[in-house]
């Protein structure tokens, strides 16, 4: 029977659907339910992770140090996670202070084909003793050789798994097969996948990556993530049962959580709206949605331009300040190149 | 320009910014490049420089410990650790250094706004802080200038995948913290951020940084104003400095972008973070140059560096 570790971002991702939002009483009762249900990994922080609330993706309610004092305190079965990208955080201002406020597994994230900019931080972080796993971000933008070089840059450094995000939620399931099986048996430690749901493919393509022999898979409560939303756990988990898939994480108690989140902090369901649609289409992050929308009301553009011209520009996680240069350019209707 | 002897200087670091400042350094009327020193004969870098007909060497610092009067100004080009060793063996040289590593030991300098009292007062190690901190401190320090206070500052600079060599990627912290040591000390602001983002589209795009400050209730008008003063100032040695977003409020920050393309010195024209350093640090030498060949002041910027 495969077996799968399960890592639940709700309260990482899903601080993007909130504008990173999410409060302390938030976080203590979400850590609250997961770890009653078995919930292998829990995911804190802000939408782009440790060091990265800015005016660029979005400042947070609350610090990174209350968030993960929150999170230490109600986690005592579950491991206490974090996503981090070097550029943003740093091992001086963010990751020493993650270190000693006990956080168990650090994911370093970089874009697809950026692998060598995490090398000192899985390092440092290998040093200490922590579990590390490296993260290769907007995955398709990238194709499954590149990503195997990618990856065995971060088996070297010392990353202990390898997880792909579908930043954009531009994968058809069979996308997920190629690139998980190249992965499979281009590294030895174990491959990850993390699904967005913009063209509705989330659960079927969590199953397809472990049917090619993933095994550490995404899923937030409700889908809670940004844009469209990640693969909903709690769907994951009733799935992967049916399939005979073995996570740990109990049924009920996940349901319990899911419903916990909705009532408490989720207060627009995920959906796959018109405007996600098109930004899968174009493969552009799903982060980007909000600003985009907000942006296009402001300046009486139409979002779904927005992103597609985004998407011919390649824009990646980070350079939200294209958002208003391409709303400013639409709106005087001018030419681009 | 007088036509004195040109300021001979040493290069060390074979990468992209070694090789891109090689040529810029040819080009220049007032500079003649008399070392380029790496560790590997057989890097691209050091290919290029032995066609250009340049004196090589593969012993690094070492080249310029055995025969110092080989050159008169050192380019570190290197990484912020190897600078540190550097600047001990330079120092007890008496040799001028144009840091272009994030290390942080010499007074930062942007030329749009110090390059005189550096290269006077500088101790003779000139920091040139990180690229992202050429294109986005100039614009930050005009916004301060507006008002008395910036409550934060925060740069974040997106640069092309294929710009960023090997030892940029390795010292992304460290490019982090110079840049927003540099902002602090430039805007007196209470906090500063810096982030760096490294696109892997292709083609590549070119550098851009945005600018985001926190700041009252600013005069967009005036900031406008004071953003495209700098801008002409830092054109006369970075051609491809642009203004792309003028100073724009949003949600009560302001907010400018800057764009900046390269010369397609070494890299192509999207390296623009390659350039805008390299520029500046030349600009920095020619002022040497200037006030070694000739005893009237010379005020800066004077012209092009490729004029």
């Amino acid at each position: 029977m495969p077996r799968v570790t399960i890592s639940d971002p709700t309260l990482r991702d899903g601080n993007h659907a909130v504008r990173h939002q999410l409060k302390k009483e938030h976080f203590a009762v979400y850590c609250k339910a997961a770890d009653a249900a078995n919930v292998p990994i829990v995911e804190v922080g802000h939408g782009n992770g440790l060091g990265a609330s800015s005016m660029l993706v979005g400042e947070c309610g609350v610090t990174d140090r209350e968030i993960l004092e929150v999170a230490r305190t109600n986690l005592t079965h579950s491991k206490l996670g974090i996503h981090l990208i070097p550029g943003f955080a740093t091992v001086k201002k963010d990751l020493s202070q993650a270190v000693s406020m006990g956080v168990d597994v650090f994911r370093v994230a970089s874009h697809c084909t950026e692998a060598d900019t995490t090398e000192r931080h899985i390092g440092y972080l290998r040093e200490a003793g922590k579990e590390v796993y490296g993260v290769l971000m907007m995955s398709h933008m990238a194709d499954p050789q590149t990503l195997v070089d990618e990856a065995r840059k971060l088996e070297s450094y010392g990353a202990e798994g390898v997880v792909i995000m579908d930043s954009a939620g531009a994968y058809l399931p069979n996308d997920v097969t190629e690139r998980i099986s190249a992965l499979v048996g281009g590294i030895t430690v174990p491959v990850g996948f993390h699904a967005h749901n913009n063209l509705g493919m989330a659960t079927a393509n969590s199953v397809a990556a472990v049917n090619a022999g993933a095994s550490i898979i995404d899923g937030s409560a409700r889908g809670f993530g940004a844009g469209a939303g990640n693969a909903q756990l709690e769907v994951i988990i009733a799935v992967f049962q049916r399939l005979g898939i073995e996570t740990g994480v109990d049924l009920y108690k996940i349901l319990d959580a899911a419903d916990i989140a909705e009532r408490d902090f989720i207060p627009l369901l995920p959906s796959i709206s018109s405007v996600s649609i098109v930004s899968g289409l174009h493969g552009v992050f799903s982060g980007f949605i909000k600003q985009v929308q907000k942006i296009a009301a402001e300046r009486g553009v139409d979002p779904r331009d927005i992103f597609a011209e985004l998407g011919k520009r390649k824009a990646v996680a980070g350079q939200e300040s294209l958002i208003i240069e391409v709303a400013i350019d639409l709106q005087k209707g001018k030419k681009l190149q | 320009m007088s036509a004195g002897p040109k300021l001979k200087v040493a290069i060390i670091g074979t990468g992209n910014i070694g090789t891109d400042l090689l040529i810029k350094s040819m080009r220049s009327s007032s500079l003649v490049c008399t070392l380029f020193a790496g560790r590997n004969f057989s890097s691209s870098g050091m290919k290029k420089a032995n066609y250009l007909g340049v004196n090589i060497s593969d012993r690094g610092i070492d080249a310029i410990i055995e025969d110092p009067s080989v050159c008169d100004v050192v380019f570190d080009a290197t990484s912020a650790p190897a600078h540190a060793r550097h600047w001990e063996v330079l120092r007890e040289m008496r040799k001028t250094v144009i840091d272009l590593t994030p290390a942080k030991l010499g007074e930062p300098c942007v030329p749009a706004i110090n390059a005189e009292s550096c290269v006077e007062s500088g101790g003779g190690n000139i920091n040139m802080i990180t690229c992202g901190g050429q294109a986005s401190i100039p614009i930050a320090y005009a916004l301060a200038q507006l008002q008395q206070e910036i409550e934060y500052i925060e740069v974040a600079s997106s640069i092309a995948s294929r710009s960023a060599g090997p030892a940029t990627r390795f010292n992304i912290d460290e490019y982090v913290d110079a840049t927003e040591s540099a902002l602090l000390k430039f805007t007196r602001a209470r906090y500063a951020k810096a982030i760096l983002i490294l696109n892997p589209a292709h083609p590549p795009i070119d550098m851009q940084t945005t600018i985001y400050a926190k700041m009252g209730t600013p005069d967009v008008t005036e900031a406008r104003k004071a953003v495209a003063a700098m801008a002409e100032r830092i054109k006369v040695y970075v051609p491809g400095y642009e203004v792309i977003v003028p100073p724009t409020l949003e949600a009560g920050r302001l907010i400018t972008t800057v764009r900046v393309r390269g010369n397609g010195d070494h890299l192509p024209q999207y390296a623009g973070n390659l350039d805008i350093i390299n520029c500046a640090a030349v600009a920095v030498a020619e002022l040497i140059a200037a006030r070694a060949s000739s005893s009237t002041v010379v005020r800066f910027p004077r012209g092009k560096s490729n004029a």
